[in-house]
């Protein structure tokens, strides 16, 4: 009796910790595969971010660690000789000035004539507005390599090559489908009835539009404005090909002949001047890439 | 007081007219200002393109601003040009190649994002972020600096590794190996966009489907083909040809990695091409001629996603 008792006592726990034994073994087996997946998103991580940590390292380092035949990871010495070096290039702060004032005219410009655009394509049917939208989307899909030539023609024609003012009407072209495109989505986003409620009130359609459509779509115009800023600041193949004089050329045109310029390059001032360019641009991107993200696939992504 | 009466009722008849057809005209006025900014700056030199692709158009030509009319002269000599037809090819394969391991790669990351935990996640989402912002002509400079024959990290760490001697080895010693390096820096590039879109969109797919799916058998490869896949389609379709546009018509990165000095015959791409031919050879009109060739190709691949995007315009 007792013998029994004591065995039915000791096979209890032993029946009851089987299926908790392999819940646990379950979890367990989880949390390996997680931890596994976790280390092989750490190498993802390191290997897509290695170029730019490599740039930023090579920038601070002193000549003799980078010219060292058993590179460093860090530097020991850490210098910011090479970004005075960069910046006390030739043309490196007129430069600097020519990419602001493309950037800054592009962006205002647009911005203005884009959003017009963009109200007329969200807010109203009209007969060819489906030829519109092919129009806005056929030009963000033409290859810039092919528009070099007649763009160069043409403003050679107006006397407008090697003058910022031809580049800024070259990047208003480019960027306008994009920023009209963005835009619509956006006013689109809000709500017909905080319009239509306004105009109950009273006020004229204009009144809902600055009253209620202006403050609501401001966050829109920030992150298309940033993006338009950062295309113009990229751009390369029209800045190169229409500004032809070295004090009139734009950052990155200056940054694409540095390379060409010193017999023994200077890769610490290379990687300087390349950091001195992203960082404005990173800056920008970091702030509004979540907004525009989805602006390309709009539709087809509805989160 | 019948004609008043009249008077009134026609004034207020006539009156919401003129209102209709000032509210009629409200959505042209608005896109009047970007049709003229278009039309100026891009429409005239559409034409002038058409018109330059017929002329025997150089400096000469360009000092004098004005072309000398040769017919399908450029057009012939470009079809009739066995580099045109070799550069063609190489697009072709160089696309396929890009798009392929950009779409391939993108979505193995997008699945890994799914799968890590939360830190991980937002850490490499930070990192996708940090890739997708760099400027082409700033990566361009990194990868020269990282694949440099000399001291570039490439060669080192490929030694350290023992995968085999890379010291001093010079990765733009080959075409086939010039063009890899581009391909490295084109798809390093453009991860992130197609990572994070492919994310964005299996937050999509419903998990009772996926759950049940697995409950009912199906191991995760026919997860994938059956409930997965179907839900991303879409955003595969508009990514892929979206990808192969951007890649077909690629220019920065060939031109600047190659080197404006190395570029020739053996290694160019369509964008690359038009450019040389045209602009750096200052012969307009043959240039012209091939740039509506591509134009024409690009127009072909991109029909799909244009109609795509119109047919979405109109369901929201």
């Amino acid at each position: 009796m007792s013998a029994v008792s004591e065995v039915a006592a000791g096979a209890r726990p032993v029946a009851r910790a089987t299926p908790r034994a392999a819940s646990i073994r379950r979890a367990r087996r989880r949390r390996l595969r997680r931890a596994v997946w976790n280390v092989v998103g750490l190498g993802v991580f390191l290997v897509l971010v290695f170029p730019v940590f490599w740039m930023i390292s090579t920038a601070f380092k002193p000549d003799t660690e980078i010219h060292s035949s058993s590179p460093t990871w860090f530097s020991i010495h850490p210098t910011l000789q090479h970004f005075r070096d960069a910046m006390a290039r030739p043309y490196f702060w007129e430069v600097v000035k020519n990419s602001l004032i493309v950037v800054g005219a592009v962006v205002a410009l647009s911005m203005v004539v884009a959003f017009l655009a963009a109200v007329a394509l969200a807010k109203y049917r009209f007969t060819g507005n489906k030829l519109f939208v092919v129009l806005v989307i056929g030009i963000l899909m033409l290859p810039q390599a092919g528009l070099v030539i007649p763009l160069y023609v043409v403003l050679a024609k107006y006397h407008l090559t090697n003058h910022l003012m031809g580049l800024v009407l070259t990047h208003l072209v480019i960027l306008l489908p994009f920023a009209v495109w963005t835009l619509r989505g956006f006013i689109m986003g809000i709500p017909k009835e905080l319009e239509e409620a306004a105009m109950v009130d009273g006020s004229s359609r204009l009144g809902a539009f600055t009253r209620i459509l202006l403050p609501l779509v401001a966050p829109g115009l920030v992150a298309t404005s940033v993006f338009v800023f950062i295309t113009s600041w990229n751009e390369y193949i029209f800045a190169n090909v229409i500004l032809t004089d070295q004090a009139n050329q734009t950052l990155t045109v200056w940054l694409s002949y540095f390379y060409g310029t010193s017999r023994a390059t200077d890769w610490g001032g290379l990687m300087a001047a390349s950091t001195l360019t992203a960082i404005p641009v990173v800056i920008f991107f970091l702030l509004v890439q979540r907004k525009i993200a989805f602006g390309l696939t709009a539709g087809a992504v509805k989160a | 007081m019948t004609v008043a009466a009249e008077a009134i009722a026609h004034r207020s008849r006539r009156r919401p007219r003129l209102k209709r057809i000032a509210h009629a005209s409200v959505p042209y006025l608005l896109i009047l200002p970007v049709i003229v900014v278009i039309t100026a700056i891009l429409g005239y030199p559409l034409y002038k393109l058409v018109t330059l692709s017929f002329q025997q158009y150089g400096l000469a030509e360009l000092i004098q601003k004005k072309g000398v009319w040769i017919g399908f002269d450029n057009f012939s000599s470009v079809l009739h040009d066995e580099v045109f037809w070799r550069v063609l090819l190489r697009t072709v394969i160089f696309t396929a190649a890009n798009v392929g391991l950009t779409i391939g790669l993108g979505t193995l990351i997008a699945f890994l994002l799914v799968r890590v935990s939360t830190w991980v996640r937002i850490l490499l989402t930070a990192g996708l972020v940090l890739v997708w912002s760099m400027p082409a002509v700033v990566a361009v400079q990194v990868w020269v600096w990282m694949t440099n024959f000399e001291n570039g990290i490439l060669n080192y760490v490929l030694t350290e590794l023992h995968v085999g001697d890379y010291t001093g080895h010079d990765w733009y010693g080959s075409t086939f190996s010039k063009l890899g390096m581009v391909t490295l820096l084109i798809v390093w590039g453009a991860i992130p966009f197609v990572a994070i879109t492919v994310y964005a969109g299996l937050a999509q797919v419903p998990r009772e489907l996926v759950e049940a799916a697995e409950i009912d058998g199906a191991g995760p490869g026919r997860v994938f083909r059956d409930v997965t896949f179907p839900v991303l389609k879409p955003i595969f379709l508009i990514l892929t040809s979206l990808s192969i546009i951007w890649d077909f018509g690629v220019f920065t990165q060939p031109y600047l990695l190659i080197g404006s000095s190395a570029v020739d015959t053996s290694n160019y791409l369509m964008g690359v091409y038009v450019f040389i031919e045209g602009y750096s050879h200052s012969d307009f009109g043959r240039g012209a001629a091939i740039s509506l060739l591509m134009l024409l190709i690009v127009a072909v691949l991109s029909i799909f996603y244009v109609r795509r995007m119109v047919k979405m315009g109109e369901a929201q």
